[in-house]
């Protein structure tokens, strides 16, 4: 308690807020350090690409971990309409076609149908928490069982059955895994689209009267409702575009992999809220930042990756993970607990 | 040196505390002497709290030191401070309603006798120090039993098992009756005979002249004076807390009530709260007070007005048309604005910006091409802060951070952004300083100026009888009485508050 401590206090606690980018600082560092071919421009466009696809569905749980809720639904929401989609489109001819007289159908129509199709499983989660108040918990966990009983009845039927869906149209392989040449730099389209896909996020979450009524929701849904906010129809909003966010992530998925069955998507919940609660999204509502949840992913991606560059075992991904979720937590809790 | 011959019991020097940018105290020096009554006074925000959590443990100076009886001290928890001999009676006591009074008193030191709790021996020593305070209460009683001034005693008892240096004793006497105010008094008098420290914090200057020896006075985290209590008059102190001459608590009414009715209220009734027969009409430029005991149902009342609660009977008529309201969504879009009586749990959003919390009841009119527009936005929040002076380091700043006058300045900005026609206040000057009590109270004279109308449910009558045109009183969720504010008095008021009991 001597004087000026001022200076040592006011950087300390810059310091421990931004932590978490430190870490994934340091842990490209060390991965540089062992070994400096990570620090190559392939490599990290190949971070950023695997990253994408994981930051889309991200993005869409961290709407609802703001509104102080929880989606574990979401990885098969991907799973379903990474099925369905695939379904839709399968190149002309091939030998396991599901759908033999469909033609190929233009991306953008898939898209939009699959859109739709996570808008309406989400509004029905959304109701179960807004009007039935079923805690976000139960209500996704129930939902998620639900969806994985319909993505396998749609899955496993005659006359195929239960087989992997591939011949995925070469232009959803190409949007998923091509890149677009600017002079000699290759840059994969798939980041580009995660990256339009966080401006639209930043956008709705900064922008809109929806997006302030989300953080209102999140942030004290008793001061929201008085507020005049219709916390009922914020509530089932902030579920349904959550999974179209899933959704669309759920098509690009079926590029990336080349085919689609009904593991895809699994667990993907578990890594979306890992990367949002690094990424400083706060577990008592109301706090919440895109670009917090894009470096909680480039975390986790950069770990996975990182760790098997330098030869790592990769089950150490997992102790590696679940610390950095905890060093996380621990900070959030501090840092809420100094306001008092 | 023994303790008798040390000349002060508790030093506090230059200790400053801060909170995430917002200076809450300032180089605080102050020097309590062993065997006196050391009053702290201060408007809210001023510190008071800060500086007892601060010698409590619970909160950790950034600068300064903390001397008791000579040794220099530095706290991390209530129980560090037990142990040095620091203890603390807060406002909201925290007991075991539901144990008995012995055992609150000897919790987490129970005495012991071949390792099971010693019942005896805890109800001897329990009754020896209630006979040394002159209190007859008995150890075995259930503590929930207890009124409050009686909860009290036994909590000042528990201090006096540890043996206190200082004693901290918050508000005391705001849920007392006049005469446990006496027992009080008499209690720590006695103590104080015995060579400890008593730090008073009270906002009621009359007591705080009768029982003090010492006053210190905070103001914005500082020390403005510290003196002999005999050297203060009661104008004086006032002055010191709000920093300027305050001839009146009240700002001059001028009466601004219009022919026009603004609102109708007909035969209300919420039967889950039991409020029945509401009747009254509200004009433009009018101020009506509620008035009313606890549980007459005033906030409820406001409430069901706002569309929170359902209107299971009655009609309420807006400009002479039906509206039927149910939600505050409608009452919004109706000129309803409602300013809630506990700010922390339903009216601010404590993590999120002060901008935030003006804006977002009213994000619509700011929208440009459907997008929140931040040039829109930041000259509008910048004009309220400096319009009722709100202390704030930025728009930025999480509300939490803010002193509670300055969150309900806040609020009340939220409300006032979305211009409304009828203003439903609940409590609102609890817990702010007398300062920012004045700009309020300005502001909605300047409201109601505007062919505004004003209804202010609040628990103080004074301030009901000098800011309403009209008061109504409500018993036990029945109308009982409207009067003229110029024309009664607080007897009166109470009289009718009593009838439906």
């Amino acid at each position: 308690m001597k004087n000026n401590n001022r200076v040592k206090t006011i950087s300390k606690n810059k310091l421990l807020d931004n932590v978490i980018y430190l870490v994934l600082l340091g842990l490209i560092i060390v991965t540089i350090v062992i070994n400096p071919k990570f620090l190559s421009f392939t490599n990290l466009k190949n971070i950023l690409a695997q990253s994408s696809v994981s930051l889309i569905v991200a993005l869409g749980m961290g709407m609802v971990l703001i509104a102080r809720g929880v989606d574990l639904s979401a990885g098969r929401m991907v799973g379903l309409i990474a099925i369905v989609s695939a379904t839709l489109l399968q190149q002309t001819g091939y030998s396991i076609k599901i759908y033999k007289d469909l033609p190929e159908l233009p991306l953008t129509l898939v898209f939009v149908l699959m859109i739709i199709l996570g808008g309406l499983f989400g509004s029905l989660s959304g109701t179960f928490v807004a009007k039935f108040n079923v805690p976000p918990i139960i209500t996704t966990l129930s939902m998620q069982l639900i969806i994985y009983g319909i993505a396998s009845l749609y899955y496993d039927r005659p006359p195929y059955g239960a087989q992997p869906i591939g011949g995925i149209s070469k232009n959803l392989v190409k949007l998923s895994t091509g890149s677009i040449k600017i002079g000699s730099i290759e840059i994969p389209y798939l980041i580009i689209i995660a990256a339009f896909v966080s401006f639209v996020a930043w956008i709705l979450w900064n922008k809109t009267v929806f997006g302030q009524n989300m953080y209102a929701v999140g942030g004290n849904p008793e001061a929201a409702y008085v507020s005049g906010v219709n916390v009922f129809k914020t509530q089932i909003m902030i579920y349904a575009i959550a999974a179209m966010f899933y959704a669309f992530a759920g098509v690009l998925e079926v590029g990336r992999i080349g085919s689609a069955s009904t593991n895809t998507g699994n667990a993907y919940e578990m890594d979306a809220i890992a990367a949002c609660v690094v990424g400083g999204v706060s577990m008592s509502g109301g706090i919440g930042t895109v670009s917090g949840i894009v470096v909680g992913v480039l975390i986790f991606t950069v770990i996975n990756y990182g760790l098997a560059f330098i030869g790592v075992n990769m089950y150490w991904q997992y102790i590696v993970k679940g610390l950095i979720i905890l060093l996380a937590v621990i900070l959030d809790m501090r840092s809420s607990k100094q306001k008092k | 040196m023994s303790e008798n011959d040390r000349k002060y019991i508790l030093e506090v020097k230059d200790l400053t505390k801060r909170f995430s940018g917002v200076v809450a105290l300032k180089d605080i020096n102050i020097s309590i002497k062993p065997g006196t009554v050391h009053a702290l006074m201060g408007e809210n925000g001023a510190g008071k709290s800060t500086l007892m959590n601060c010698l409590y443990g619970l909160f950790k100076p950034d600068e300064g030191e903390i001397i008791l009886d000579g040794e220099y001290l530095e706290l991390s928890s209530p129980s560090e401070a037990i142990n040095s001999k620091i203890a603390m009676v807060h406002q909201e006591l925290n007991q075991v309603l539901s144990r008995s009074v012995m055992e609150n008193v000897w919790l987490g030191r129970f005495p012991l006798k071949n390792g099971l709790i010693d019942y005896d021996t805890m109800y001897d020593e329990t009754k020896e120090i209630f006979d040394g305070l002159g209190l007859e209460i008995d150890p075995r009683s259930l503590t929930g039993d207890l009124s409050v001034s009686n909860r009290q005693m036994v909590e000042i008892a528990k201090a006096v098992s540890h043996n206190f240096k200082i004693l901290m004793l918050d508000e005391p006497t705001s849920s007392l009756a006049e005469h446990e105010v006496e027992t009080l008094f008499r209690v720590i008098r006695s103590l104080s005979k015995q060579g400890v420290g008593i730090i008073y914090v009270s906002h009621k200057i009359d007591e705080v002249k009768e029982i003090s020896h010492y006053i210190t006075i905070l103001r914005d985290g500082h020390v403005v004076e510290t003196g002999k209590t005999s050297d203060f008059t009661v104008d004086q102190i006032i002055t010191k807390m709000v920093g300027r001459e305050l001839t009146e608590r009240y700002p001059e009414r001028k009466n601004y009530v219009q022919d026009n009715i603004m609102m109708e209220v007909k035969d209300l009734e919420n039967s889950l709260t039991g409020l029945k027969d509401i009747n009254f009409t509200l004009r433009k430029g009018e101020v009506m007070g509620i008035s009313g005991l606890v549980g007459a149902k005033k906030t409820e009342l406001l409430e069901t007005i706002f569309g929170l609660r359902s209107l299971d009977n009655g009609k309420i008529f807006l400009k002479g048309k039906e509206v039927s309201i149910d939600s505050p969504k409608q009452a919004v879009q109706d000129g309803f604005a409602l300013v809630t009586e506990e700010r922390r749990r339903n009216g601010i959003f404590k993590d999120l910006s002060v901008s935030f919390n003006m804006i977002i009841s009213n994000l619509t009119s700011f929208l440009q091409n459907g997008l929140l527009n931040n040039s829109k936005i930041k000259p509008v929040v910048a004009e309220y802060i400096e319009r009722i002076s709100i202390k704030t380091p930025s728009d930025k700043t999480p509300i939490g951070n803010l002193s509670g006058g300055n969150q309900q300045k806040v609020i009340f900005s939220r409300w006032l952004i979305s211009d409304p026609e009828i203003l439903l206040l609940d409590e609102p000057t609890r817990g702010i300083d007398v300062g920012a009590k004045y700009e309020i109270y300005k502001l909605i004279n300047q409201l109601v100026s505007m062919g505004k109308s004003v209804i202010i449910v609040s628990s103080e009558m004074p301030e009901l009888l000098g800011m309403s045109d009209r008061i109504l009183v409500l018993s036990n969720g029945r109308q009982a009485g409207i009067f003229d504010a110029n024309g009664t008095n607080q007897v009166e008021l109470m009289s009718a508050a009593t009838k439906y009991l």
